[in-house]
């Protein structure tokens, strides 16, 4: 049978404000792909997983259910932490035992998150989504180095689970050991940080890096190879729960998954070359840009 | 090898040990992600091949990826459509060994610790993997 013609319409991505009807799946999984692609490249070059990209450019460009998109990211957000955090682990950045000791969190919270979403109705899932959007817009401005602890002694309970590590720094060419401190703290806080991964489908990193620098005072590089190390398991604890409700679409899933893998190797090799100052501010202007037009789409919608 | 428990060095030793540890899991992580890319890239193709209206019917769309669509949603179900030879099933294992991924590795890390006698983290990492299994039981009743 000949495919009957249908009219032409531009991609979803040309109009996205109107709703943009008739693509067929194959194109809606290329354009998935593409914009998972791009969410990857963004996400490895800012140190974000791809998941705050991809759930809003599913969602307001594609029009994909909001679940689905939720469900879609929990899944790519796996892959990015699985891959890189393989890499962090083999070079030794990542502290196995703090990932250990604060999965333990946000594993419970992230169990807790999947089933607060499938409580709530996809307008306050699409609102609390913009609130997270604003909030990472507003952390990523002022993201610092927390500097060398002011004592050399661990807190107690990380003295006991011998939380401090070490690693090899290439630039500075020396070990760089540290101690942990207010573990109680950190792991109190990732439990919040399970609850929004579980919630919203994204990796948490946000919340995770300043918990680990700012509060038990790793040194950057640690945090963010342990945060995306932990981010894996974390998602893995929600994905479990949105696979059984069936909110794992993997027409969806599948060239999102994809996309984001390869976009976080292609970002991971422009890293030298771009200028990431640049980069953030626009980025930041991009993020209340989605996060306003989302919370337009959960009031009209 | 650094087998004696009381070890003038400890750090040194802690060292070795979470090297070893690392590579175990850093392998563990790779193989997951790269079976699964592989797994996901069959079933799209077959699905494809079977289903060539995908193409250029706008409507199927409805049927694959709006609310309610149709698409396995448990183990069982999966495997029955494998059998079948149906490409969604093979995304969806795909998608399944992806999730897996973690929870191997967290299950690795029980092993590694039992091995070492680290009974702390053997009992910390066995609590994850428990929450990690909790919620493929518990998703059914949310």
């Amino acid at each position: 049978m000949p495919p009957t013609r249908r009219p032409r319409i531009a991609l979803a991505a040309a109009a996205p404000w109107r709703y943009a009807p008739a693509m067929t799946p194959v194109e809606v999984m290329a354009v998935s792909f593409l914009l998972a692609l791009a969410a990857g490249a963004f996400g490895a070059l800012l140190g974000l997983g791809g998941g705050l990209i991809v759930v809003p450019a599913l969602t307001l460009l594609l029009h994909i259910d909001i679940r689905y998109a939720i469900g879609a990211s929990i899944v790519s957000v796996i892959a990015t932490s699985s891959g890189a955090g393989a890499a962090y682990v083999k070079e030794g950045l990542a502290n196995i035992r703090v990932g250990l000791f604060l999965e333990m969190a946000t594993t419970l919270g992230a169990l807790a998150g999947a089933f607060a979403a499938g409580l709530v109705s996809a307008r306050v899932l699409m609102f609390v989504f913009a609130l997270m959007l604003i909030a990472t817009a507003l952390a990523m401005g002022r993201t610092r180095d927390a500097g060398p602890a002011p004592t050399v002694r661990a807190g107690r309970l990380a003295e006991r689970l011998r939380l401090s590590g070490s690693y090899w720094d290439p630039a500075e060419q020396r070990d760089v050991r540290y101690v942990v401190h207010r573990s109680g703290l950190g792991f109190a806080i990732s439990l919040g940080a399970g609850l929004l991964s579980g919630l919203l489908g994204v990796g948490g990193g946000v919340i995770k890096v300043p918990t680990m620098n700012l509060a038990m005072r790793m040194p950057l590089k640690a945090a963010a190879a342990t945060s995306n190390f932990m981010i894996g398991v974390t998602a893995a604890a929600s994905a479990g729960v949105y696979f059984a409700r069936g909110d794992i679409d993997p027409f969806i899933a599948v060239p999102t998954a994809l996309g984001v893998v390869s976009g976080a190797r292609v970002g991971a090799r422009l890293l030298a070359r771009v200028h990431s100052r640049w980069l953030r501010l626009a980025f930041t202007i991009v993020l209340l840009l989605v996060a306003l037009e989302m919370i337009r789409k959960g009031i009209v919608a | 090898m650094n087998t004696t428990p009381p070890d003038p060095t400890p750090a040194d030793d802690a060292d070795a040990r979470a090297a070893r540890l690392a590579h175990v899991l850093g392998g563990v992580l790779r193989a997951g992600v790269a079976a699964s890319i592989l797994v996901m890239l069959l079933g799209l193709t077959v699905s494809l091949l079977r289903h060539p209206d995908y193409l250029w019917d706008p409507e199927a769309v409805k049927r694959l990826m709006q609310p309610g669509a149709a698409f396995p949603q448990t183990p069982a179900e999966t495997w029955r459509e494998l059998l079948a030879g149906r490409g969604r099933a093979w995304m969806t294992v795909g998608v399944l060994l992806l999730i897996l991924t973690p929870v191997t590795r967290v299950a690795a890390a029980v092993v590694a610790f039992l091995v070492t006698r680290d009974w702390a983290y053997t009992a910390i990492s066995l609590l994850v993997l428990g929450v990690l299994l909790l919620s493929f039981a518990l998703g059914k009743s949310g």
